[in-house]
């Protein structure tokens, strides 16, 4: 995994190169601060020291910027041809993925942390109850890395960015909402159960409340590890066309 | 060093390799050559394990590149087609970048880049992006990156596409010197590189080699045959007589013109038939204005090999 980490270091510095990580990191901060404050039922018509509504859109928020991120994961490296040298240098389809991932996740991770002085900033107004914080940015973290897991995948199947940026948010739409009681109320009852299970946002939901369950961990951590192991078998995959 | 056994690779419908076969020993330089869609980079990217074959298979220094892929890239300096690198980086940053994805500790990396840079002659641009560099500088980098761990095989496709005839001619003294410690497999379209760098030579056409051996054998004819020409003056029946002399396969008449009579005689390359032809003709008292074989191109033999069926 050492290997893993050298790509990772390098496809992290290639963000801060270009413009993308600080479009990232700029877009992010200014729609989450925009929804908290000035939504409808944002943080001064609540007129109480919560992130509750943060982490409340913090879903959607990921859902619409981690597909910009992920799309071009792979469809740029094949645009510039560099994916015949990644995958000609000695490294495992595993430790390419797993690469590419830690840094896109680690962008994610430093823009979760970027919102931190927003806490900082209600905690000051009134008394805060840091722990929904903290599993709100936990959760966030998971949310966001799943995400990943999974744009990342879909990008390994198409040359087209467009096309994956539209899959990988219509997937996570998808993913987002099977748990909703919108869509449990219509679908046949023996389906609930698991329809519920898989849905991403009420894991996050759960661990946001600010006790994390492992159960919910290890649903992030399995659903990561699977689309990442799919990421592998792809690249793989492609070899024999 | 590298065994390639009936190797065969299609992309959907389009045959890219057809039942491919051949070795490469020890520290020889094998010029792969074949017009555009020959199956050249197609049988590089399968020994680099970029892509695999639908049958056949391929040993590289020993190892399978199907069941041991990664000691086979260890074994491997690998210059694809077009040169392809990350153009944001810095030329020292990208070569230890590729150094430590090979995990090379860092002092040995220093000293990598030290030795590769003075190699392909980077000294000048090592702190410049990638992509401001000119053609000819990149593909250095990328000849760079292929020699930073020291491979025994080299692997180039194309190493000197898109470069002005100056950096050709650099390019390709590099090679030669690259050639007399490892064990080199380019490919080209350009037929003199190959006489310059290439002790061998492997011509494929639709995916099959027509052609394997020297440039020089190559040259000479594969089927072991010369052509000689010979021009009379004051002969008579000299195409019964030429054709009569042992050796001789064959004597096409190229035409009569003030007395003088033309002929091309086809004869073993081995034999020197050019004696017999002297004799024969002063003999009969005969003049001989011309008597010299056919010189052959490798040129020749390529259009030949690669245009027909």
């Amino acid at each position: 995994m050492r290997r893993a980490l050298v790509l990772a270091r390098r496809e992290l510095r290639a963000y801060f190169d270009s413009p993308i990580a600080y479009i990232f990191l700029v877009v992010f901060l200014a729609l989450s601060s925009y929804f908290f404050f000035f939504q409808i039922q944002g943080f001064f018509f609540v007129g109480q020291a919560t992130m509750r509504i943060y982490f409340e859109i913090l879903p959607y928020l990921l859902l619409l910027v981690v597909p910009a991120l992920t799309m071009r994961l792979w469809a740029e490296e094949r645009r510039a041809g560099t994916e015949e040298l990644l995958l000609t240098f000695p490294l495992r389809p595993l430790e390419v993925v797993a690469g590419k991932f830690l840094a896109a996740f680690a962008l994610v991770a430093l823009t979760l942390l970027l919102s931190l002085p927003l806490a900082f900033t209600v905690a000051s107004l009134g008394p805060l109850d840091w722990g929904p914080v903290v599993g709100g940015l936990l959760g966030g973290a998971l949310l966001g890395a799943s995400y990943l897991a999974f744009g990342m995948f879909v990008s390994s199947l198409t040359r087209n960015q467009i096309v994956a940026f539209i899959l990988t948010l219509v997937g996570l739409l998808v993913l987002v909402t099977v748990g909703s009681t919108l869509v449990l109320a219509r679908a046949p009852s023996a389906l609930a159960p698991f329809l519920e299970a898989v849905d991403l946002e009420s894991h996050f939901k759960a661990i946001a409340r600010g006790v994390p369950d492992l159960r919910d961990l290890f649903f992030y951590l399995s659903f990561i590890g699977f689309f990442l192991y799919l990421n592998a078998a792809a690249l793989a995959w492609r070899r024999w066309r | 060093m590298i065994r390639v056994q009936g190797l065969t690779k299609r992309y959907g419908p389009v045959v890219a390799l057809e039942e491919v076969s051949f070795e490469i020993g020890r520290g020889e330089v094998v010029g792969f050559l074949g017009p555009n869609g020959a199956g050249k980079t197609t049988t590089m990217k399968i020994l680099t394990g970029y892509l695999y074959p639908d049958r056949g298979g391929a040993e590289v220094a020993g190892h399978s590149v199907l069941r041991e892929p990664l000691a086979v890239k260890r074994q491997i300096g690998y210059l694809p087609e077009n040169t392809p690198l990350y153009a944001e980086m810095r030329v020292d940053h990208y070569l230890d970048f590729a150094g430590a994805v090979r995990g090379m500790p860092r002092g040995e990396r220093r000293g990598a880049i030290e030795r590769v840079a003075g190699t392909c002659a980077l000294e000048g641009v090592l702190k410049k992006a990638v992509g401001e560099l000119s053609r000819g500088y990149r593909q250095r980098v990328g000849l760079a990156q292929a020699l930073l761990h020291d491979p025994p095989i080299l692997v180039l496709d194309e190493p000197t596409s898109g470069l002005d005839p100056n950096q050709i001619v650099e390019i390709r003294g590099l090679i030669a010197r690259l050639g007399r410690e490892k064990t080199i497999l380019l490919s080209t379209h350009i037929l003199p590189e190959v006489r310059d760098t290439c002790r061998r030579v492997l011509i494929l056409h639709r995916g099959r080699i027509v052609a394997d051996g020297s440039p020089e054998s190559l040259a000479a004819g594969e089927a072991g045959e010369v052509a000689l020409f010979v021009t009379l003056r004051g002969a008579n029946g000299a195409q019964a007589l030429l054709a009569s002399l042992p050796g001789v396969r064959g004597v096409d008449p190229l035409g009569k013109e003030d007395g003088r009579e033309r002929f091309r005689v086809l004869v073993p390359s081995g034999e020197a038939v050019e004696e017999r032809i002297f004799d024969a003709t002063v003999a009969r008292g005969w003049k001989l204005l011309e008597l010299r074989r056919e010189t052959k191109t490798l040129e020749d033999v390529f259009r030949r090999l690669t245009t027909e069926g």
